[in-house]
């Protein structure tokens, strides 16, 4: 018994360890969020300026790693959100290219599930087979189609470049149809025998019985979406339009003082989404967890 | 009249049959044509931004150019595969999965084991692990450049044991650095899936396994592995396939021009992008594509031989 208890306590100390590693990361970057213009120059100016030679001087030659700011301030998300438009505009870009891509694709996939899960034949199965491949190919791959089309059809550049791709991507299709082939058979036979068309069907018994499935799919599309950066690098080529999750990336020193309160900005809607639907987002990986249908 | 040879025909058996067979028919195609439509949206669309255009890539791939286009089958590939900068971008990219990939299965396993342990605040810590997978790579990187700057935080750390720094990001340690932010993000999903399947192993065995005497060790390779496997072997197709996504946290932290242990595969593609040179590109994407589709293929039958094996 007393074994156990040690082996236990051991556990929780190693769990506590693993679980400051991880947070550490995303604390550290709001807790710096808060700190000065200045102190944030002191403490970090290094950085930005290794990587550009030759911007200011007022910087200090070593990193300070801080925890909690000598002055807690609020001055860098005022500068973020009312003083330079330009951070602001950003966001917007992020938003207006992820939920269109969230919504059509979970819309296009709910009709789709809704075919894998009521007809299923050779065909179809393998055309699933066929969605599954296509999913798990890396961006490298299916940009080139992306591009291609971009190209043809005169998107290239426009936002609808990188909403179109996404709103067909096959991620949803799956998950949605996994979820969907777990109603129990009768309720569809029930509603068959009230005289319910396919339609009614679709509406009334398989999108209600769906819709903790809708939530938790769309938790993970946006997720994916938010952090996208290769599509919109290679298909926007304008700068204006890029959304934050690419320009981050390219914040220079100059900027060094916004930053923290920038990427913290940036984190907050998945954030939000995660602490209201960490349920929801667990049940969908789990769910994903197979590729037999 | 009528209504006498309608009696008449309806008795005989051959007619009921045909009728039968036809209502089948009908019912059946009905049905297809009603599935059709259901998937027509998310069909026209998959095809028409990435098949068809696919097919166009393979014309790409074996043709010499835009203008006066011949057929030279597999001068491109050949030429490819003697390109330096892709083969080191390849190179790169799958020593990188062959480092990271274990250690994502590894990690993600041992601490969804550790959390099947009954120990206080067991909840919180699901939610600390799962962390990652919200916080965009975007806004973290930040940190990551103040930890392992020349002068940053690790080297301090490092310095204070008496050993000297390293230039992280300049140097071959710059991979391990993309490692660290790699399994960040990625291990909190694979835990997920781990602790479901842990969930779905029966109880009553490994209270067996508890009254017969068995260890915790004896009891995760003789039972919990097995049923593991399936789980086990998803986690990995699914790590690696993240692997080669890593561009993404390489660009995040060192932008378009990284150290060269750093050149991933999507920065060849970028670079060809840029020169729109298109015969590349088509032949950089078909290989990439055969190459996917064999280790998707692999993970199929893997995953119905030792599926089966559990279900025994």
């Amino acid at each position: 018994m007393r074994r156990r208890y040690f082996g236990r306590t051991g556990l929780f100390v190693l769990s506590l360890v693993f679980a400051v590693g991880f947070l550490l990361p995303t604390v550290l970057t709001i807790s710096n969020s808060f700190m000065t213009q200045s102190e944030i120059n002191a403490n970090y100016g290094m950085i930005f300026e290794s990587t550009r030679p030759g911007v200011g001087t007022y910087v200090s030659d070593s990193v300070n790693l801080k925890f909690i700011p000598d002055k807690v301030s609020a001055d860098q998300y005022f500068t973020v959100l009312f003083r330079s438009p330009e951070y602001l505009y950003k966001f917007w870009n992020s938003v207006i290219l992820v939920l269109p891509i969230v919504i059509l694709q979970v819309g296009i996939a709910s009709f789709a599930a809704y075919s894998f899960t009521r007809y299923r034949g050779k065909w179809k199965n393998f055309l699933f087979f066929f969605y599954i491949v296509l999913m798990l190919m890396p961006y490298q791959v299916t940009i080139v189609p992306n591009y291609l089309v971009a190209e043809w059809t005169g998107l290239l550049g426009s936002r609808w470049a990188v909403i179109f791709p996404g709103a067909f991507a096959p991620f949803s299709v799956f998950l949605l149809t996994k979820f969907m082939r777990r109603i129990p058979s009768v309720l569809i036979e029930a509603a068959k025998l009230d005289g319910a068309n396919e339609w009614q069907i679709f509406t009334g018994v398989c999108i209600p019985q769906c819709r903790s499935a809708l939530y938790s799919i769309a938790i993970l599309v946006f997720i994916d979406y938010w952090n996208m950066v290769e599509l919109p690098m290679i298909l926007l080529d304008n700068v204006e339009s890029q959304p934050l999750s690419v320009y981050l990336a390219t914040i220079n020193a100059g900027e060094a003082g916004v930053a923290f309160a920038i990427a913290v900005i940036y984190m907050i809607p998945p954030l939000l989404l995660f602490l209201h639907g960490e349920e929801a987002l667990v049940e969908g990986i789990t769910h994903s967890g197979s590729v037999k249908g | 009249m009528l209504s006498e040879l309608w009696r008449y025909l309806r008795g005989k058996r051959w007619l009921r049959r045909i009728k039968n067979y036809t209502d089948g028919l009908n019912t059946r195609h009905r049905d297809n044509i009603g599935g059709s439509l259901w998937l027509a949206p998310s069909l026209l669309g998959v095809a028409t931004f990435y098949i068809v255009p696919f097919f166009v890539i393979v014309y790409y791939s074996v043709i010499s150019g835009p203008i006066n286009p011949r057929f030279v089958f597999f001068d491109n590939f050949s030429r490819l595969f003697q390109n330096d900068a892709f083969r080191t971008a390849a190179s790169n990219t799958l020593t990188f999965s062959i480092v990271a990939v274990p250690l994502a299965v590894v990690l993600s396993l041992l601490i969804a084991l550790m959390l099947e342990a009954r120990i206080p605040l067991k909840s919180y810590f699901r939610t600390f692990f799962l962390s990652p997978l919200m916080v965009p790579v975007a806004s973290v990187v930040l940190i990551w450049q103040v930890l392992f700057h020349p002068n940053g935080a690790v080297n301090e750390l490092i310095e204070l044991f008496g050993a000297s720094g390293i230039d992280w990001m300049q140097s071959e340690h710059s991979q391990f650095v993309v490692v660290i932010l790699f399994l960040w993000k990625n291990l909190g999903f694979n835990m997920i899936l781990f602790m479901a399947a842990l969930s779905n192993i029966p109880r009553e065995l490994l209270e067996t396994a508890d009254v017969e005497g068995a260890g915790p060790f004896s009891k995760f390779f003789n039972i919990k592995i097995r049923y593991l496997s399936p789980t086990l072997l998803f986690v990995t197709i699914l790590s690696l396939i993240n692997s080669f996504k890593v561009f993404r946290e390489v660009y995040l932290l060192t932008g378009d021009y990284p150290y060269g242990n750093l050149y991933m595969l999507q920065h060849f593609m970028n670079n060809i992008f840029r020169a729109l040179d298109y015969q590349r590109l088509a032949a950089a994407a078909v290989v990439m594509t055969i190459a996917m589709v064999i280790i998707i293929l692999t993970l199929f039958i893997a995953e119905n031989r030792f599926g089966r094996d559990v279900e025994e």
